[in-house]
């Protein structure tokens, strides 16, 4: 009798377990316990940890609050579309706006600071991949994610959007700057 | 209108096929492969654009090309030929009748309607939203309605199926508990049904929203329900090829389970601890807690995960104890070694396992873990995990069981067997290699879903390495030879279903119910039944080959998980 037939005896289930059987059993499923507790582990001891803090949101409220970062902590303008880069004190709140096609504003760190980045998108779903650090984030319209995070490393970074966004999606891409003190 | 009770017996299987099944069956299974035939026009086409040397498609293209390419294969095809797949395991494998043909061919009839409807609305080119179709990036309203109407396709589909269960039971065509693969099946029919479920409850609204009806869908909702939609689909997956191993290992080997005890309970726990899917999907998400993330990726232990390296282990198990017990006894691996590599139903099912354990089944855990998902989230690496689980798993799967098909089912000899027997490898190891260098490239931080990495003429765009150039070209030249494989594939059962050498001897006759019925299992003791597997193996272990495989797989697990955790370590501290 083998498998697409019906088991040759119907009390198929009081066969014992073949000691190949029990054992991989016992294997895996403690692997799988370690995998699990690797988790709450990380939230412990590990210092990567992706932020629980989160509110609503609306576009124009971001909006605003975005351009009151904007208008205080701009440093320069790049490129023909005069993108603000914005030059926050260490410590403080950042607001990254992503929208189609662009992130809004640029962002200077310093480097071994710790900053509140806030995340939210004005219209579809984007992808916050900060390159080449991979770390990669979902933005939600209407939920304002706040990221705490620590550059730990000078140089120029690229915020690139991995979740497709329709047409334009390949050209929105954007610069963040850490730089020493 | 009497019922058809016309059946046929195949002369070199012994299985019976009633008109109606067979008819479905086989309907069910051109239109899986005419999608096939689309979505890998279009994967090529996907290839060709990805690898940035050639840059084939301009990018509106390019989207709307990759949004079908995602509907036409892992939609219409793998669900046209699951729909094959469960009425086989049903009528054919119990040997009954198929319940209700009539709504069966109204299920099918929906679900080629949805899947033309859904595939317009994409070629017209206002609908490139990709296979998730994530609101509040809308489509026109058709590419809903198509989705819809394909599902409703798909759940009669089940329901005929779970009919044909009752109709086997009350006709006493079989004796005792179902087979093994159809209990495997019976487990796909179930998360369908929960699938389709959950597909109804995000696509309707969507619908409704897309022609003006509803005012807002929220973006996170939508992505929390339309994966539980999304997700549980590839676990039909998995049920029903890890059904089609247990099938071939029992058609070519003659294997049955290790213990029937342990194969059905791991069947088991797929339904029960596969369902909140959409978990690992979120894991990237705000708005979620860490306690929800990391409780339902793994509900504490991982028990799906266990569920698949239990199958991982029987399958081949069952195969080496069948080999063994024909005296290829010797050694850890004579078993395997002796094993019919010529024939494509067995290598193309022996790389579909090894393929998707090693490289999907890995994978897939690395990207459910809380933490390492942030390292992976939307890069290249997501796509090259899904096409080792459901192109090197599940289509290699269903394509060596064609092979098997094509002579049972269509009565037609297989043409170009010299082709044949190298299509397995053809494909399953450009799949294999296609999804790897998918898996390196996103490790380098390589998008997904994006049309020209080098970001051509922005002054902003970021400058990939070197290396993650080499991938993306040795990815598309895997994926040029997997395309190879795959256009073998449809040469071969496509010509052998019109052109190939008919076979006679199997007529359809009209069959009593009572002529149906299976004759009683001779009476045995219940000890011989249970006891073990005899003389063979080593050391106790009836299969040490298997085992010895199944600890190198932990090897390459561990290793390849703390690795994970030491690349995600070296990232800016966030929390």
């Amino acid at each position: 009798m083998s498998a697409i037939q019906p088991p040759a005896v119907r009390v198929w289930w009081k066969q014992p377990l073949d000691r190949v059987e029990g054992t991989w059993i016992a294997i895996a499923f403690v692997w799988c316990l370690v995998m699990f507790f690797m988790m709450p582990y990380w939230h412990v001891y590990g210092k990567q940890n992706l932020s629980n803090e989160a509110y609503r949101t609306t576009p124009e409220r971001y909006q605003q609050k975005t351009q009151e970062i904007v208008d205080r902590y701009t440093v320069r303008t790049e490129t023909d579309l005069k993108v603000p880069v914005v030059h926050p004190p260490a410590g403080s709140d950042v607001y990254l706006i992503a929208r189609l096609w662009q992130w809004w504003p640029m962002l200077e760190l310093e480097e071994g600071k710790t900053y509140r980045l806030h995340l939210a998108s004005m219209d579809w779903l984007h992808g916050f991949s900060l390159q080449p650090e991979n770390i990669n984030v979902e933005v939600h319209p209407g939920y304002e994610h706040v990221v705490t995070l620590t550059p730990t490393r000078a140089g120029t970074y690229s915020i690139i959007c991995n979740e497709y966004c329709g047409i334009n999606h390949h050209t929105m891409a954007s610069r963040l700057y850490v730089v020493k003190r | 209108m009497a019922i058809n009770r016309n059946f046929r017996t195949c002369p070199t299987t012994g299985l019976v096929f009633h008109e109606q099944a067979d008819r479905l069956i086989r309907w069910n299974a051109v239109a899986g492969v005419v999608s096939l035939l689309v979505g890998g026009v279009l994967a090529l086409l996907v290839t060709l654009t990805r690898w940035p040397a050639v840059h084939l498609l301009p990018a509106d293209w390019f989207y709307l090309v990759l949004t079908a390419h995602g509907l036409d294969m892992l939609v219409f095809w793998i669900i046209f030929f699951e729909i094959a797949v469960l009425y086989f395991c049903g009528a054919v494998l119990l040997r009954c009748r198929i319940a209700a043909p009539r709504w069966a061919w109204l299920g099918f009839a929906l679900m080629v309607i949805g899947a033309v409807t859904n595939n317009v609305a994409v070629f017209r080119g206002d609908s490139s939203v990709m296979f998730t179709s994530y609101a509040p990036m809308g489509a026109h309203p058709a590419f809903y309605l198509g989705l819809i109407l394909f599902a409703v396709g798909a759940l009669i589909g089940c329901f005929v199926f779970l009919g044909t269960l009752v109709v086997a039971r009350s006709e006493g065509t079989f004796h005792g508990s179902l087979p093994l693969v159809t209990f495997g099946a019976v487990t796909a029919c179930i998360i369908a049904i929960f699938t389709i479920a959950s597909g109804a409850i995000i696509l309707i609204p969507t619908f409704l929203w897309s022609i003006g009806l509803v005012s807002h869908i929220d973006s996170l909702m939508y992505r929390t329900v339309w994966w539980a939609f999304g997700h549980s689909s590839q676990q039909i997956n998995v049920a029903a090829h890890v059904s089609i191993w247990y099938a071939i290992a029992a058609i070519v080997f003659g294997a049955k389970a290790l213990s029937e005890r342990v194969s059905r309970t791991a069947f088991l726990l797929y339904i029960c601890f596969l369902q909140l899917a959409s978990a690992h999907h979120l894991l990237a998400d705000p708005g979620l807690t860490s306690n929800w993330k990391i409780f339902n990726t793994s509900y504490a232990m991982y028990l799906a995960v266990l569920a698949s390296m239990v199958h991982g282990l029987t399958v081949p198990g069952a195969i080496e104890v069948a080999q063994r017990e024909k005296g290829y006894n010797r050694g850890l691996f004579e078993w395997l070694r002796k094993a019919p590599w010529g024939n494509p139903v067995f290598s193309g099912m022996f790389i579909s396992l090894v393929g998707f354990g090693f490289l999907g089944g890995i994978s897939g855990v690395m990207m459910g873990t809380e933490q390492l998902n942030l390292i992976i989230h939307n890069t290249i690496y997501v796509p090259g995990h899904f096409h080792a689980t459901v192109v090197v798993g599940t289509t290699l799967a269903f394509m060596s069981m064609t092979y098997f098909l094509i002579p049972v089912l269509f009565r037609r000899e297989l043409m170009f067997p010299g082709l044949a027997r190298w299509q397995p490898y053809l494909f399953g190891l450009g799949m294999s290699s296609f999804a790897l260098f998918m898996m390196g490239a996103g490790t380098l931080g390589v998008p997904r879903r994006h049309w020209d990495i080098t970001f051509a003429g922005n002054p902003l765009g970021y400058e990939f390495p070197g290396t993650a150039y080499l991938m993306m070209g040795i990815m598309a030249l895997s994926g040029i030879v997997a395309v190879v494989g795959g256009i073998a594939y449809l040469l071969i059962t496509v010509g052998s279903v019109f052109f190939g050498k008919r076979i006679g001897g199997s007529e359809f006759k009209a069959l009593s119910v009572r002529e149906g019925r299976a004759s009683p299992p001779a009476p045995q003791p219940v000890a011989a039944a249970i006891t073990g597997h005899g003389s063979i193996g080593i050391g106790g272990f009836v299969a040490p080959g298997t085992f010895t495989l199944a600890l190198v797989f932990l090897v390459a697990f561990v290793l390849y998980y703390f690795v994970n955790w030491k690349y995600l370590s070296t990232l800016w501290p966030l929390s």
